[in-house]
């Protein structure tokens, strides 16, 4: 399952200045992974090193906040759209 | 005689802003891995994710009690600790709202002495989110930004469109598309570019993030908020300065995002430091609505991570689901041996009428929750009886008449003739 990863430009500083990534999986977590794997330094600030999501960069599958779909479990379809958004704002 | 200390320097209101200025920004640092940033319209790490806040420089000079108490009566007497070198240039005449004894509330409270922080005068759009605007469109000044905006339940809608009009700057305003008439008549009519959005609070607070990086916008709350958020210590330099250079024992106050809490501890400790009161910083105490409590959930659970909700209640202001400072919150209300208490849509709505009555001051929602949410304390024991307790009161009764309008008494209706005012007053059995 190809599904499109859009960055904000704070990370996307890490994928070599690309704002949309494809990754491939079959739930959130195994698409992060593969982007993780392709981009080493992109990696460790989506997931901690036991590759789970951390309290403050939230991500949503087709603007749904995914920790009401199972966090990284989440199954995700061909050609979703993950948002990451570091949760620092608001209120 | 009168006593030459006692001139303000300056007490004039004015919404043209100053053409010239030397207002600069404070650089900023990552509060979770220490990475210091130049000043920038930037609120998150690049390095970690964190949050930037300002850094002050610890050598400034400092002003002392009796040089404040001769500035003007805004936010701005306090400005040694807020994240600007050089002058305001914008919104010069927010803060300093009153502090309102209310002993008949004290006696409810069972506690020996109360006051109401009274940000439903604040200026000028009757809630606390001026003091953060404030801040943030000076920041947006020092950085050339002529676009201002935000996410907002409302409070936040009212106060960006506002100042914004004031200081001649555009404005995108971010709502969720069913807050309350007043919210959105009271933006509306500043003539922002007001946007109502299909969800919750934290759908319009996601799609702002997207926009702060999009347009490059100085959304106040994302990409400013490490000098928005400055803006709410004032309402701890105010309680100290207005008690008479002293600290309360303890503070109540609502929690959406969980700042005002966190800013608060901040504010308290930065006078400490500075030597302008002595003591501790008080018990702060947090207050949520029963159908988002995010918060006060985390603290009575434990641990270090905000499970978000779905909001489910009539405090609009306060129906933030994802809070990004709940964690910190939580944090500060047990450091400081405070704690939160959360109140259902029916207690809330009596908050707000026992504020009404029992002080005078017409509160909006959270208002009512605050109030709720003290009497909940109070009954529980947190609060005791020799407390001196501020109740922070941060909008005004009048943007959500939609909360009390079905619940009070209709005024009678008679002919102009004294007898029908007699037979009502034989009724009421007092004159």
């Amino acid at each position: 399952m190809a599904v499109n990863v859009n960055l904000p430009s704070v990370l996307a500083a890490h994928a070599g200045g690309a704002r949309i990534i494809q990754a491939n999986g079959r739930t959130l977590g195994e698409a992060v992974a593969d982007v993780a794997a392709r981009f080493p330094a992109l990696g460790p600030r989506l997931q901690d090193k036991d590759g789970k999501p951390y309290p403050f960069v939230v991500f949503y599958v087709n603007d749904e906040d995914v920790r009401f779909r199972g966090g990284f479990a989440a199954p995700v379809a061909d050609g979703d759209e993950v948002t990451v958004i570091p949760a620092i704002a608001g209120g | 005689m009168i006593c030459p200390g006692l001139f303000f320097e300056d007490m004039t209101t004015t919404v043209a802003p100053t053409p010239e200025t030397s207002l600069k920004a404070l650089p900023l640092r990552c509060r979770s891995c220490g990475a210091e940033r130049v000043p920038a319209p930037l609120s998150i790490c690049d390095n970690c994710l964190g949050p930037l806040d300002p850094v002050y420089d610890p050598k400034r000079r400092l002003p002392d009690a009796r040089t404040i108490a001769s500035r003007a009566p805004s936010l701005w007497r306090y400005k040694e600790w807020l994240p600007f070198e050089g002058e305001p240039v914008y919104s010069l005449d927010s803060g300093f709202t009153p502090l309102v004894e209310a002993p008949k509330l004290a006696r409810r409270l069972g506690v020996a002495r109360a006051w109401i922080k009274n940000d439903t005068v604040s200026h000028p759009t009757l809630s606390f989110k001026d003091r953060v605007v404030a801040a943030a469109i000076n920041a947006a000044r020092a950085f050339g930004i002529d676009t201002i905006g935000c996410a907002s339940t409302g409070n936040l809608a009212n106060a960006v469109a506002a100042h914004a009009a004031r200081a001649g700057l555009a404005a995108w305003v971010f709502i969720p598309e069913d807050l309350e008439a007043g919210k959105i008549l009271g933006t509306s009519i500043y003539a922002p570019r007001l946007v109502r959005v299909r969800g919750t609070y934290d759908d319009v607070n996601r799609l702002c993030a997207q926009v702060a990086d999009r347009f490059g916008w100085g959304i106040v709350n994302v990409n400013l908020r490490g000098y928005y958020g400055e803006g709410s210590k004032t309402v701890a330099f105010e309680i100290a300065e207005q008690l008479g250079w002293r600290l309360p024992n303890a503070v109540v106050a609502p929690m959406a995002g969980g700042s005002l809490v966190s800013k608060l501890r901040k504010g308290f400790g930065e006078f400490l430091a500075a030597g302008l009161v002595r003591g501790a910083v008080p018990r702060l105490y947090g207050a949520q609505a029963s159908g988002c409590a995010p918060i006060v959930r985390l603290l009575e659970r434990g641990g270090e991570v905000v499970e978000p909700e779905v909001p489910h209640t009539i405090a609009r202001s306060l129906a933030i689901g994802n809070p990004a400072d709940g964690a910190l919150a939580s944090q500060v209300m047990r450091e400081t041996g405070g704690w939160g208490a959360h109140v259902s849509d029916e207690e809330l709505v009596s908050g707000i009428r026992i504020l009404a009555e029992d002080t005078g001051v017409f509160g909006e929602t959270a208002a009512g929750v605050t109030v709720a949410a003290a009497l909940a304390l109070a009954r529980a024991g947190r609060l005791r009886a020799q407390d001196e307790v501020v109740l922070c009161v941060t909008g005004h009764g009048l943007k959500t008449l939609e909360a009390v309008s079905g619940v009070l008494a209709d005024a009678p209706v008679i002919a102009p003739r004294l007898r029908e005012v007699a037979a009502l007053v034989e009724q009421a059995g007092t004159h």
